[in-house]
């Protein structure tokens, strides 16, 4: 099993949703991030007080896999995030060692 | 006793005290999250606090002995001894119940101090803020108070304060910088952002202190007459104004209008109006308030010159606010508008009479209050301490102060009650 883990736009984010869903995976996890790369901060003004906001808001998608879905789902998600605009995101694949489903007690590929 | 200009000071009394919740929103969404109940708290206990101080000693110490030319009244409303429905000292002149005057005063007594909260946010103590206001309503308001609105050597003298730009905004703005003299920088100051938290709740505290001010100022004409209209209007033009003229400069030197620079310009105007408000007339609030805006927007760059933390600039805003109406008063009473002002402004062919005493009356209550705001605020540190530790201001004052959080969204990471 693999642990897919996607940093995307925030307004992507229905779309990468609708684009798994069907494509038949099962559910994911959603936190709200702030990160950023190659894309600048932006600055505010407070009485005359100017600052720089370096950290943008992202969007951070995890979903685990079964290896052999991983490409399917890393295009998936890649086609639905990408804007052509620099900040659009990345995708990484790790290792999970081992999954257990709370609610059966069901392990590893029978878990995901 | 005019049943007329009571029901109006009863309205006036209520609009008055209810800027005081607007002035906690309007600095609380200024501040950190972390830091704003600390902020809300300083100025709802203002309303406990100063109100019962007023009641028992301060009141008699502004108003006692009114007319005396002097620098203190005297113990004879102690107690609210002799401060009931009739119409109080003759001297006084008043068509409405003592008592009421003394809960209307009341409220700027709670209001003048409440304003210092803005310049000390994120590390001021609340057992010192506490201990502060409760001596300062005592020792300077009270004084102050008495010179200029209870015939005391000020107002003898001749210098003019309609509502309190000496009384409220001067003095405040004094206290305010004594004390952020000698509580320093907050933690991280300038370098650090420390933006405000919510201009939602600001914007909220702006209206608020906007619809207020009506009672502020033309209840300041302690009458529901020609001159409470006309400070009325003069209030309500000066923020417009105020606002239109912070707003310009700011476009011009930062770039864009700001919801923030549109509150502050607005809050400049009605504090400049303050002194002004019954005693001037046709269009010179417009010309006060876009006065105000313009020259409080380039006030509180000074703290970055200067190198003082006026946190929401209390200096800027109330102390040079407050200066620029009371000078500009010099140049735009007029008799024809309130027949006490006995001598008109450089505008209005007085010469520069009145400006010489708006000087005076000015530079003495800055001075004063400073002054001995020093010297408390030297003895509350010495004693208890003035601020938080370091480890209080980084975990910020809604927990280290009152162990509590602003903005319990959810319920994550609660354990269970214990005690």
């Amino acid at each position: 099993m693999k642990l897919v883990t996607a940093i995307i736009k925030p307004f992507k984010l229905d779309e990468v949703k609708d684009a798994l869903k069907a494509a038949g995976l099962a559910g994911l996890t959603v936190d709200e991030v702030r990160g950023f790369g190659r894309q600048g901060g932006h600055t505010e003004t407070y009485r005359g007080a100017e600052y720089q906001i370096d950290f943008l808001p992202k969007v951070r998608i995890q979903i685990v896999v079964a290896e052999t879905d991983v490409d399917r789902v890393v295009d998936l998600i890649v086609d639905a995030a990408r804007t052509g605009q620099i900040g659009d995101g990345k995708v990484w694949i790790t290792d999970v060692a081992k999954l257990v489903r709370i609610r059966t007690g069901e392990i590893d590929i029978d878990a995901v | 006793m005019d049943s007329g200009n009571t029901a109006w000071m009863l309205v006036a009394t209520a609009l008055v005290l209810f800027m005081t919740p607007g002035l906690a929103f309007f600095y609380g969404g200024m501040v950190r999250a972390k830091n704003v109940l600390g902020m809300l708290m300083q100025n709802f206990f203002a309303m406990g606090l100063l109100a019962v101080i007023w009641a028992v000693l301060a009141f008699s110490l502004a108003f006692g002995a009114f007319g005396n030319g002097g620098l203190i009244g005297n113990f004879d409303f102690v107690g609210l001894r002799n401060v009931a429905v009739g119409l109080g000292p003759e001297a006084m002149h008043l068509t409405i119940p003592f008592v009421l005057f003394c809960a209307y005063q009341m409220t700027f007594a709670v209001i003048t101090p409440a304003l210092i909260t803005g310049a000390t946010a994120d590390r001021l103590k609340f057992s010192a803020y506490a201990l502060f206001i409760g001596i300062w309503v005592v020792i300077v308001y009270a004084p102050v108070a008495h010179w200029v609105f209870a015939g005391g050597w000020l107002q003898k003298m001749g210098a003019l304060d309609f509502a309190g730009g000496a009384v409220v905004h001067i003095n405040a703005g004094a206290a305010a910088l004594a004390l952020i003299l000698i509580l320093g920088k907050r933690h991280g100051w300038p370098r650090e952002a420390m933006h405000p938290h919510s201009l939602p709740l600001t914007m909220l505290g702006t209206g608020i202190l906007w619809f207020g001010w009506f009672g502020f100022n033309a209840g300041s004409a302690l009458a529901a007459d020609g001159v409470a209209a006309v400070a009325a209007m003069n209030t309500f033009l000066a923020a417009s104004a105020g606002m239109l003229g912070w707003v310009a400069i700011e476009k011009w030197k930062d770039g864009r209008p700001t919801t923030l620079g549109a509150a502050s310009g607005a809050v400049a105007g009605l504090v400049a109006i303050t002194p002004c408000a019954g005693y001037v007339g046709g269009l010179s609030p417009i010309l006060i308030g876009i006065i105000a805006g313009l020259v409080c927007f380039l006030a509180i760059q000074m703290k970055y010159r200067l190198g003082y933390d006026d946190a929401l600039d209390v200096v800027g805003v109330h102390l040079v606010g407050g200066l620029v109406g009371a000078l500009l008063l010099g140049f735009f009473a007029e008799a024809s508008v309130n027949s006490a002002v006995v001598n008109q402004g450089v505008f209005h062919g007085g010469g520069f009479t009145l400006l010489g005493y708006q000087a005076i009356a000015s530079v003495s209550v800055l001075a004063f209050s400073l002054i001995i705001s020093v010297v408390l605020a030297k003895v509350i540190d010495i004693t208890i301490g003035l601020r938080v530790s370091q480890e209080d201001e980084l975990s910020g004052l809604d927990l280290s102060q009152h162990s509590e959080t602003a903005y319990a969204y959810d319920d994550f990471g609660s354990m269970g009650r214990i005690g």
